[in-house]
């Protein structure tokens, strides 16, 4: 389920080099230290077993979904295998938005004009953020969230993009479930669509319901999914090449 | 711990052995936690593997299995296992399966040992004994229920008031007057040193003295009470009180040693505890027709859910219902004996079952038998005992003791014969055993006098004590009886889980708990030669023996008394609601805290059922 051809045009074609190679790449490019940090910690190699990823449950909260008009509000990490999650590491910041909070992103997220006011620029924990997530897989649910809208925060407080492949737990719902919508037949025996939402996801394999919203919250959520979906669907030897993104 | 973890220290919290726990010990757990994914079918933990973690299931369900492969546990949500490999050799001892897909919460090593070192409560719920788990529960209990555990001593506010047992009534009444007191005490000052010899009541006074109008100058030996009942002063008020209900006494002298510490009345009981059961057995004394007899009854159940929301313990509700049930019929045969007149030969009223081993509960049928004076001649005699017999078995129903669904009550004719009569019913149930026959007769083997010639009752038990315990062949059937009802194995989510796996949504706590244990007990106790009928006594009995080990009479005594414990609360709450207290219970009604220790007592059980088999040879289901 290799998706290089839909990516934007800041996105060079992938196939030329594997991600290890980008990275040494991209180290030597970097002129931010933070940044060269974060390469320079490697990526694993497309031939990887899962068993054998370091990877990091990743989930931001932001002020709407276009990253060139929203904010990031809060990040929240997990460090995991794909046998243990390890809580003791997971972190959480709140991080002051650029642009102000809309009272309906509140509403969602609920984190409010008083949480923020004390809240640190990005900038600020940008090294704690990178550190937790170098050498290790970014796993995510839905993919358009995180790598874009840290790539825009990058470029506007360091003047340089980022670049790293993740895992979307929701393309491999998507991909297991490629007829989501009911036929008509289905439709008449009342069947619902199947919905590839996190909690929906989740409830397939028998995790269970965690209040949503909440980076960190959102970050656990998909980092298990992540290990139920290899324990159904696939297996620790999968290549991690054939799941990244 | 990040404060967005909290949706997992609240999960935590909901459930034991976390639910103590302060906040601050909680996020050091969360901020610990491995979450680790099975699938359903997968193995969690194998046989002898290493294991370093205590596992949480936060989601999905779980399947514990003996080494043999038996099954040993199935849990959910909630619960935890692994602490049994943690606390030994940190290998595991039950191997364990999803049967679920399930999240699991692995707590490491370090932190379970600093919970196990800091946190009384967490210790308590993970010892690998799961009896001494049972008994701690227990003593907790115990330890908040103070006015059942005062003792007798309390109420004595004066020193004794004596008199040598030479004086003569006049001075006698002179003396109770002078100092104000219900009861004369009464020496017997020939020997070396003053002992105790007789009592004198106010009542005494009115019935035995007033009544016949005797002189003033009658020796007081003449009209004290000899056959003294004392209570020593080490003794709970509460167990003072069963005295007085067994015996329906109104005063005792509390003894240490053979020196008097004082008097204790029933009112002064009844002043301590205002809502007695003694003062409802009082009430019933003054009954004078059935009709009033019935009215008082509808108290009854009043009266034992007041002792349950007091705390009482098994033993003392059991022996106060007893007590009860044996108040109502002592004054039915009173009333019964004042209508057909006075027996012609003696007689023995006797309770079998629940009632002789001061086990009753709300939830109770009658069972009871006369035994008759040799002299008994069913031509000229048995008109008055079957008229008698059925006006106190009416009467008891009337009271809502239930007419015995067995026929085993005194109306029936084969349970109304003399003790000549009793003895070759016992002899051959000793002697020929038969499993069919002893299964119908277990209940004769709970027995206790209750009104008559009560020594005929006494005689009965000390022939079976004899009997039973020389019977190898006997015994062997009495335990293979006391193997048909076994305990669940536990619960799950919402069921009952038999040994086999299956899944029921109710139980019966008296067959599949509080009875198995008394059958096997009353085994125990034959075979050691024990001539006490209620099951804390014969577990004592058995104790002093070496029959069964020391710890597992601790154990039994434990898991009886949860068991019942549960089933008495059971029963009070469907009282205070309203409903018909019955002994169905659903795991959905039990508290976590009652699940998981009815669970270590059913195993308690069905260990001690092991041991019975292979200690009487008793194989179930063989022909002997």
């Amino acid at each position: 389920m290799s998706d290089n051809r839909g990516s934007t045009t800041t996105e060079e074609p992938a196939k030329i080099l594997s991600w290890p190679e980008r990275f040494r790449e991209l180290a030597e490019q970097a002129e931010d230290e933070r940044l060269r940090a974060f390469y320079e910690a490697g990526c694993v190699g497309p031939k990887t077993p899962m068993k054998d990823v370091p990877f990091i449950g990743l989930d931001f909260e932001t002020t709407g979904l276009d990253p060139n008009q929203h904010s990031i509000v809060s990040i929240g990490v997990v460090p995991f295998t794909i046998d243990r999650i390890q809580l003791g590491g997971s972190r959480h910041w709140l991080v002051k938005p650029q642009l102000p909070l809309h009272q309906t992103s509140i509403t969602i997220h609920g984190i409010t004009h008083t949480d923020i006011d004390q809240a640190p620029d990005l900038a600020e924990v940008l090294d704690e953020i990178l550190a937790s997530m170098a050498g290790r897989i970014p796993v995510v649910h839905y993919r358009n969230i995180e790598r874009p809208f840290l790539n825009v925060a990058l470029k506007w407080r360091i003047g340089q993009e980022i670049r790293f492949p993740v895992i979307d737990t929701m393309a491999i719902e998507a991909h297991l479930h490629p007829h989501r919508q009911p036929n008509w037949w289905q439709k008449l025996k009342g069947q619902q669509p199947i919905s590839i939402r996190l909690a929906d996801s989740r409830a397939r394999y028998g995790l269970p319901h965690y209040p949503p919203h909440n980076a960190l919250v959102d970050a656990l959520a998909s980092a298990e999914l992540l290990m139920a979906q290899i324990q159904h669907h696939f297996s620790p030897e999968t290549p991690i090449g054939d799941l990244w993104l | 711990m990040q404060a967005e973890l909290i949706e997992i220290r609240n999960h935590l919290a909901q459930h034991p052995p976390f639910d103590e726990m302060p906040e601050e010990t909680l996020d050091k757990v969360v901020s610990s936690i491995e979450v680790a994914y099975y699938r359903a079918g997968s193995d969690i933990l194998k046989f002898g593997e290493r294991n370093a973690h205590l596992h949480y299931i936060r989601s999905g369900a779980v399947e514990m299995y003996r080494r043999s492969g038996e099954l040993y546990n199935r849990l959910g949500e909630g619960e935890i296992y692994g602490q049994y490999g943690l606390l030994m050799s940190k290998t595991v001892r039950f191997p364990v399966k999803a049967i679920e897909d399930s999240l699991i919460y692995l707590i490491p090593d370090e932190i379970f040992q600093y919970l196990w070192q800091n946190d009384d409560n967490f210790t308590d719920f993970v010892e690998v004994e799961d009896r001494s788990r049972l008994r701690s529960a227990l003593s907790r209990r115990e330890k908040s229920n103070q006015p059942m555990t005062a003792r007798v001593t309390r109420l004595i506010s004066r020193e004794p008031v004596t008199a040598p047992n030479t004086v003569r009534l006049q001075e006698a009444a002179r003396i109770m007057t002078e100092h104000g007191v219900s009861a004369l005490l009464l020496l017997d000052e020939s020997g070396d040193r003053p002992t105790l010899c007789g009592i004198i009541t106010d009542r005494d006074l009115r019935t035995r003295a007033l009544c016949e109008a005797l002189p003033s100058e009658t020796p007081i030996s003449d009209i004290m009470t000899n056959r003294l009942i004392t209570t020593s002063s080490n003794s709970f008020i509460f167990e003072a009180m069963l005295t007085m209900l067994h015996n329906n006494v109104h005063h005792l002298p509390v003894m240490d040693g053979d020196r008097i510490r004082g008097v204790i009345a029933l009112s002064d009981i009844v002043k301590h505890e205002s809502q007695s059961s003694l003062y409802l057995v009082s009430n019933i004394y003054q009954q004078q027709d059935v009709k009033g007899l019935k009215r008082l009854s509808k108290e009854v159940p009043n009266t034992f859910v007041r002792m349950v929301r007091e705390d009482a313990n098994s033993h003392m509700i059991g022996s106060a219902m007893a007590g009860i049930g044996r108040s109502f019929s002592q004054r039915l045969l009173e009333l019964g004996e004042e209508k057909l007149g006075p027996p012609p030969v003696p007689y023995c009223f006797m309770a079998l079952g629940s009632m002789a081993r001061d086990e009753q509960l709300v939830v109770t049928d009658q069972d009871n038998a006369m035994v008759l004076d040799d002299s008994f001649d069913p031509a000229q005699h048995d008109d008055y005992f079957l008229a008698l017999a059925k006006f106190v078995s009416d009467g008891l129903a009337e009271c809502g003791y239930s007419y015995c669904t067995g026929d085993i009550m005194a109306t029936n004719q084969k349970w109304r014969q003399p003790l000549r009569v009793w003895k070759e019913y016992f002899a051959d149930w000793t002697d020929n055993p038969k499993a069919e026959a002893l299964l119908n007769s277990n209940i004769f083997f709970d027995l206790d006098g209750i009104h008559g010639r009560t020594e005929y009752t006494e005689e009965l038990k000390g022939f079976i004590a004899d009997r039973a315990s020389n019977s190898q062949r006997f015994l062997a059937m009495l335990a293979r009886n006391a193997l048909n009802r076994t305990p669940p194995l536990g619960f799950f989510r919402t069921f009952v889980m038999e040994e086999s796996g299956k899944q029921v949504k109710t139980f019966n706590l008296k067959r599949r708990g509080t009875a198995p244990v008394s059958d096997l007990i009353r085994v125990h106790s034959l075979a050691c030669g024990s001539k006490a009928q209620n099951t804390f006594n014969r577990l004592k009995a058995i104790g002093q023996t070496k029959l069964i080990p020391e710890d597992g009479v601790d154990n039994l005594r434990d898991a009886f008394e949860f068991i019942a414990i549960v089933r008495i609360r059971h029963q009070a709450l469907a009282i205070e609601a309203g409903r018909e207290p019955d002994n169905n219970v659903r795991p959905e009604d039990l508290s976590p805290f009652e699940r998981s220790h009815l669970k270590d007592a059913f195993q308690v059980v069905s260990q001690a059922q092991k041991f019975l088999k292979f200690r009487y040879n008793a194989q179930v289901g063989r022909n002997v």
